[in-house]
């Protein structure tokens, strides 16, 4: 029995007024959610490995709406967006939070509506269960709603978010995507920017039957970032979401993601890697929810760990009881290159069908010894022998992404951000 | 000393579990240029600990002696130096690479022993056609360039694998650990006259094998026996068929009384 009513709103401090004077009932409910969870800490079992405090000790303003235009071209250049295949990729540019339209060029093939404007908030979503997402809730000032109408192919589209900003700040974009029946889509996600900030996005997707999306998500936020990110997925019959993120930047980085097949027959992936060094925290949760039977799930996210880096892995798949005939598979692996990295892994399967399919794995490992000292023995240095090793763990996850387009960024990207020769110790 | 390759009263131990154990206990042996030599021994006498100790595994610690490698204090180098100094060693179980295709491993290796030694790099296309072509020589199927390494090799693929590494890797000295286990008669011939093939002043071997076999095909100048970390016998290519017949019992009876 719980006779006080909890209210941890102390841990929102950070936000100060800007959590004030909500009128609209959707934020409205999302603020009472919010006060009552606050930030959530380490006591909160899906927060249990990731801690957000480093958050609450710093005030989080609202982003000047002004930004340069120099160094979004600059960032959008390190990204290598305005070059080769890429460049001619209809994008949607969203510069601390707020939709930039000198640099984004809209699909011909996908309607394109904007948060700022129709202030709609999806279904998807479970702000009283999930306290980033009420954030966002309260918090949300703009985001790209994209629609792709029955049967249509409506190519690839980029979502770039940057962040640039000097003193601390945080924005909270919200995001939709729908297919509608037999509809199919590539989006690939891009999160990146500079300063201090905190991107908090919540994605709302909705796959009809028939429909297929490919989601590629590459998380190269800024050093001093943190990027905590929720997504919900909805597919149904016959219908596919293909989704990966690679994670390598932030100083503190979540993709959540919630994703439920609700009729017969729908597939889902959510695949991912990441490699972090430094200090780096990087969490990867996941909630797949089969909720119809014959469908199917996979899941394999690899993590290569270097520094005091440290990878954080929570999977959950749960099968209904309706949910006969699935077939789920989930792996987590993880490389460790230094004896200070750590990764915390948490698969769980809970299921209530009967006849199902399920199988899931996790493997922690360093560098082998035995591969390493074969290259050596071939005449390959010490530090390429271990980059070549690092690259081969790597290259099997990044083999999931199937648009080769997305592919191509994230191992250019991953190629980027490898370890320092040595750095390891 | 031959100038060559001098191994004196190499001892070496490995750290088992916390535990550690000696296992060359003084191994004496040298290899003029030039020559192909063997060693037969038991199991657990130590061949391959020899191997590795030659090609520098870190876990197998040198306690004592001295390795000279033409002219080089061999102990004092990184397996990387010693691979692009001309050492070769084909391994007793060769090593699988997930994730890593056999053409570009090669090639990283051929071209990391190329820089190493002063020479230009080879280009995809060139090595590529070089590859193909020692490839076809040992009887390989040309799929197992493009096949992860070692990943799904039967045991002789794995063997042939090892002679393709070192027939473009042109070292100047190979250890064969056991290189004709589970080869096939045919496969046999085809990794002796690899070689063979290789046979010149400027290059010697140390083929280690339990099988007389092999060494019809690759006459060696001397064969060595080893027993319990040293080498308790030496002499010429006749005495394969004596080991062959009689077995070690009397080596290990003359080295127990000396
Ligand atoms: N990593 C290790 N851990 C524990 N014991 C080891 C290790 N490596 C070698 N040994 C032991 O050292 C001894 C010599 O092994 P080695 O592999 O050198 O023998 P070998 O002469 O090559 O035998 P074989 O003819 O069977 O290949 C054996 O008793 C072996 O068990
Ligand atoms: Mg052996």
């Amino acid at each position: 029995m719980n006779a006080i009513t909890k209210d941890r709103s102390d841990t929102l401090a950070p936000f100060g007024s800007r959590l004030d004077g909500v009128t609209d009932p959707v934020r409205k409910a999302a603020i009472g959610a919010l006060h009552r969870s606050g930030l959530p800490d380490r006591r909160v079992e899906e927060w249990r490995y990731t801690s957000l405090r480093f958050l609450t000790e710093t005030p989080l303003a609202a982003p000047v709406e002004v930004y340069d235009a120099g160094q979004v071209q600059a960032q959008l250049e390190t990204l290598g967006l305005t070059t080769g295949p890429l460049a001619d990729v209809p994008r949607v540019v969203f510069v601390n939070g707020r939709y930039a339209a000198p640099f984004s060029v809209l699909p011909s093939e996908v309607d394109v509506s904007f948060f700022a404007k129709t202030q709609t908030f999806g279904t998807l979503s479970c702000p009283d269960r999930d306290p980033l997402t009420a954030l966002n809730t309260v918090l949300a000032g703009d985001g790209a709603q994209l629609h792709v109408p029955a049967g249509k192919d409506g190519g690839h589209v980029l979502l770039v978010s940057l962040g640039q900003t000097d003193a601390p700040v945080s924005f909270h974009p919200r995001h939709a995507v729908v297919l509608d029946e037999g509809a199919k889509f590539t989006l690939i996600s891009i999160q990146a920017g500079q300063g201090r900030y905190l991107h908090n996005p919540v994605l709302e997707i909705s796959v009809a039957a028939q429909a297929n999306l490919k989601h590629v998500t590459l998380q190269a936020e800024g050093e001093a970032a943190a990027c905590l990110a929720t997504t919900y997925a909805q597919v149904a019959e016959h219908g596919t979401y293909d989704s990966f993120v690679l994670g390598l930047g932030g100083a503190l980085s979540r993709q959540e993601i919630h994703a439920r097949l609700a009729a017969p027959f729908a597939t889902v992936h959510v695949n991912g890697a990441q490699m972090l060094a430094g200090k780096q925290i990087g969490d990867v949760t996941s909630v797949i929810s089969h909720a119809a039977p014959d469908c199917t799930s996979r899941q394999t996210v690899r993590n290569v760990l270097d520094g005091h880096a440290r990878g954080v892995f929570q999977g959950k798949v749960f099968v209904d009881r309706v949910a006969q005939k699935t077939d789920g598979y989930q792996m987590n692996q993880a490389l460790l290159l230094s004896e200070n990295a750590e990764i915390d892994a948490k698969p769980e399967l809970e299921i209530y069908a009967d006849d199902v399919k399920c199988s899931h794995g996790a493997t922690v490992g360093a560098l082998d010894d035995d591969q390493l000292f074969y290259l050596r023995s071939r005449g390959v240095p010490n530090a390429e022998a271990r980059q070549i090793l690092i690259h081969a763990f790597m290259d099997e996850a990044l083999g999931l992404i199937e648009d080769e387009m997305a592919r191509t960024l994230c191992i250019r990207m991953l190629a980027r951000s490898f370890p320092v020769a040595g750095e390891s110790a | 000393m031959t100038q060559f390759l001098d191994i004196s009263g190499l001892c070496a131990r490995i750290d088992a579990d916390g535990q550690e154990k000696e296992i060359l206990k003084g191994v004496d042996l040298s290899i003029p240029p030039g020559e192909v030599h063997a060693i037969m021994g038991p199991n657990g006498s130590g061949k391959s600990t020899l191997s590795y100790a030659l090609a520098g595994r870190e876990d197998y610690e040198v306690t004592a002696g001295s390795i000279t490698f033409q002219g080089k204090n061999l102990l004092e180098m990184e397996p990387e130096e010693r691979a692009a100094a001309g050492l070769f060693l084909a391994f007793q179980s060769p090593i699988e690479l997930p994730g890593v295709n056999n053409a570009n491993f090669l090639r990283t290796a051929v071209n990391a022993v190329r820089r190493a030694r002063g020479q230009d790099e080879l280009d995809a296309v060139t090595f590529l056609k070089t590859a193909r072509a020692a490839a076809k020589e040992l009887a390989m199927a040309p799929d197992m360039l493009k096949r992860n390494v070692n990943v799904g090799f039967s045991g002789g693929e794995k063997k042939r694998n090892e002679v393709l590494q070192m027939t473009l890797l042109q070292p100047s000295f190979a250890i064969l650990d056991e290189t004709d286990s589970g080869l096939d008669v045919d496969a046999l011939r085809i990794v002796a006259e690899g070689v063979n093939r290789l046979r010149s002043p400027g290059f010697s071997a140390l083929v280690i094998t339990h099988h007389q076999r092999l060494l019809d095909y690759l006459v060696p100048d001397r064969i060595h026996v080893m027993a319990n970390g040293r080498i308790i016998h030496s002499g010429g290519p006749e005495l394969a068929q004596q080991i062959d017949r009689e077995g070690y019992t009397r080596f290990l009876a003359e080295a127990e009384a000396a």
